[in-house]
């Protein structure tokens, strides 16, 4: 029955960003943003919405989602966790980093550890060149990413939440 | 300290936070205040000297000093030892700011404000000379300002280096074909070439002189409307633009009403989504329109036939970050930097594995040994540098027989390299050419936005080919292959993203061939 519940405010919040955003001209991307943002990922239930809306056809929306690599179908751990993978931070360690950070956290790319703390992703260039190896934790950067440091983010992340439940 | 309170000094773009500023500023606001200091903290752009950062200045009637780069730990010492007063004693002294070598060396046009404004201070940007070419603009008729932008000489900073003028012109003379006449400018913030961060730095650093780049554009030809299409990978120079928008239309220099000239132009941040290939810009708009990012066939080229179908300028912030500049000294102060067709200045962005990281602008001309050893100082290693990386993802490996090619678009194109955008990437000898060959096919298969054949096939098969020569699977035919599908991919190609994936493998192929050599049975090579 809760599930039910939850899934009708979540259907409601999702409605209420289409209300407010299909009206500007090309209004699919912020739309999606808006959705992720607020849901994590884009629900399955809010493709069928989108489509109504904008009066598009739900394989368009479906083909705009699946064409951009952050915009996610299924829901991510607590927290994003993005290694550069880029030529800059190659030069600097990454591809080492890359391996130890699945390693460490015992997921490959695209997945969430058991117990749905951390969604490990790729991403090509967070613009810290200069000082890389470059992770990005949710909205945060950061620089020099040696093995001992994704340990400390980690740590950070993992207790953090801990505190919290 | 006594009565007025020292301005302290501590930036708030990507590169300082990512190295610890926020709490850096959190930490120093605590300390000064139990010490009793009275310290007003300014959270200013960076001005791009990326190993000295988190970079704290402090404002003394000798001008700005600096110290860094700082930590959390280093806080109670530099107070100790007189920073508020500018003492020069502390082991982090940097002394004058504008006296470190790294920036002095540097002609900063585009880039004059950088890290030295609160790039949210509407105030700021108007006392060191901001809005004076928007000014400038509004008593102008749009033909003088095309006019002006193409007499200086600027071409487009994002990486074709189309003249700016010309493609102003274009849309000024296009007609819209819808009922709402509007035309568009759109500022391409995609910057997703590894190595570069001049775009991130203009945007979080003085985001209102882009911002005025494109309201004269905008003035210029006709438009009212503007977008810039961010990348999502840069959450603080989202955060910076949309509040510069803000206080800018607060303020009237956007909005319905212009300095109270009657102009109007409108300004939006539109976020990508995490796809290279929307740097390209018809694929750009595209996905401004709400689609996948697709590329586009030219003709009709965006200037006619651009956002929405109407007439659209679509430019790099560096370009659009030129404009106020020009518009304020004159075409010709632009134009009397640069050589031959090259004009202006280039901000070069190097990085990598480079010792003394960050940007520098320059006017063309100046090589890229002298940039590397010069203002790198080599490599963040201490090992000989190898390769280098320039243009992007797109741009050739180059040995160190090219190193002594002077920067400009004309000698780079000689030599089948590309400037690009300037970003500036350095390998150590540990680099394994076979290994980046492979990678710029594999970037190819991960953003190709597959549209073309050559391009979405033809990477995966790059990969293929080349992880063959790399186990030495019949490898001589291998690499005549790979050399095929190189050509077919340039030839077959409708953007840049397939035309020159083939670029880095070629020159990887051509000048290290020792690392597609077969690997002797003790690992070397």
């Amino acid at each position: 029955m809760t599930t039910i519940a939850f899934d009708e405010q979540r259907e409601q919040r999702v409605a209420g960003i289409i209300e407010g955003l299909k009206h500007k001209p090309g209004a699919l991307l912020p739309i999606l943003h808006g959705i992720q943002d607020s849901e994590g990922y884009v629900p399955e239930s809010s493709v069928v919405m989108i489509a109504a809306e904008l009066n598009l056809s739900r394989a368009e929306v479906h083909g705009v989602i699946s064409f951009y690599h952050h915009f996610r179908t299924t829901p991510p751990g607590r927290h994003i966790v993005q290694i550069c993978a880029a030529e800059a931070c190659q030069a600097r360690g990454a591809r080492q980093l890359e391996a130890y950070a699945q390693e460490r956290l015992g997921v490959e790319y695209h997945q969430t550890t058991a117990d749905r703390e951390i969604t490990l992703e790729k991403v090509f260039c967070l613009g810290n060149c200069a000082c890389g190896p470059s992770v990005r934790v949710d909205d945060e950067i950061v620089a020099r990413v040696s093995n001992e440091r994704f340990d400390q983010l980690v740590n950070e992340l993992t207790t953090q939440s801990l505190e919290v439940k | 300290m006594t009565g007025t309170s020292v301005k302290v000094f501590i930036p708030r773009d990507t590169t300082s936070l990512a190295l610890g500023a926020e709490q850096l500023a959190a930490e120093f606001t605590a300390a000064a205040e139990q010490r009793n200091d009275h310290v007003q903290i300014v959270r200013n752009g960076s001005r791009g000297l990326f190993w000295l950062e988190p970079m704290v200045e402090v404002e003394t009637p000798a001008g700005r000093v600096g110290y860094g780069p700082v930590t959390c730990a280093d806080i109670d010492s530099l107070l100790e030892q007189g920073m508020l007063k500018g003492e020069q004693a502390h082991p982090l002294s940097l002394g004058l700011a504008e006296e470190i070598p790294y920036l002095k060396k540097q002609q900063r046009l585009t880039f004059a404000r950088a890290g030295i404004t609160d790039p949210v201070s509407l105030d700021d940007y108007q006392q060191h000379d901001g809005f004076a070419g928007l000014r400038n603009a509004l008593a102008m008729s749009a033909q003088d300002i095309v006019d002006a932008v193409k007499a200086s000489g600027l071409r487009g900073r994002g990486g074709a280096a189309f003249p700016t003028g010309i493609k102003w012109q274009t849309v000024l003379d296009a007609v819209p074909t819808d009922l709402s006449g509007q035309k568009y400018i759109v500022c391409n913030a995609d910057e997703g070439d590894s190595g570069t961060f001049a775009d991130r730095m203009v945007m979080e650093a003085d985001p209102y002189m882009l911002i005025e780049g494109m309201t004269i554009a905008g003035l210029a030809v006709g438009a009212t409307q503007g977008y810039i299409y961010l990348r999502s990978e840069y959450p603080v120079a989202h955060q910076i633009l949309n509040e510069a928008i803000a206080k800018a239309e607060a303020a009237g220099f956007l909005g319905h009403n212009i300095c109270g000239s009657g102009h109007a132009f409108q300004l939006e941040v539109r976020l990508g989504a995490e796809a290279y290939i929307c740097g390209e810009e018809t694929s750009l708009l595209e996905s401004l329109e709400g689609k996948r990012g697709l590329v586009r066939a030219k003709p009709p080229l965006p200037a006619i036939e651009g956002l929405f179908g109407q007439p659209t300028v679509v430019n790099n912030v560096l370009s659009l970050a030129a404009i106020p500049f020009i518009m304020d000294k004159g075409a010709q102060a632009y134009a009397d930097f640069g050589m031959g067709r090259s004009l202006g200045t280039l901000p070069f962005q190097l990085a990598g594995n480079i010792k003394r990281g960050g940007l520098i602008e320059l006017a063309f001309g100046l090589t890229l040994r002298e940039l590397i050893e010069d203002f790198g100082e080599g490599t963040f290693s201490g090992r000989p540098a190898r390769a280098v990386q320039v243009g992007g993802p797109l741009g050739a490996y180059m040995p160190e027989s090219q190193w002594d090619t002077p920067l400009d678009y004309e000698a780079f194109s000689a030599i089948g390299a590309v400037l690009g955008h300037g970003g500036v990437v350095v390998f150590d000898d540990t680099v394994d050419m076979s290994e980046q060959a492979r990678f710029s096919m594999e970037f190819c298969v991960a953003e190709s936005c597959g549209k073309c054949t050559p391009c979405r096939i033809g990477s995966t098969r790059g990969v293929e080919v080349i992880d063959r020569i790399r186990n030495n699977e019949n490898r001589e035919a291998n690499l005549e292959l790979l050399g095929d599908l190189c050509d077919t991919m340039i030839d077959g190609s409708l953007c840049a993203m397939g035309g020159m994936t083939p670029f880095p493998v070629q020159s990887a192929v051509k000048y290290f061939p020792e690392d597609f050599e077969p690997k002797t049975a003790d690992g070397g090579v």
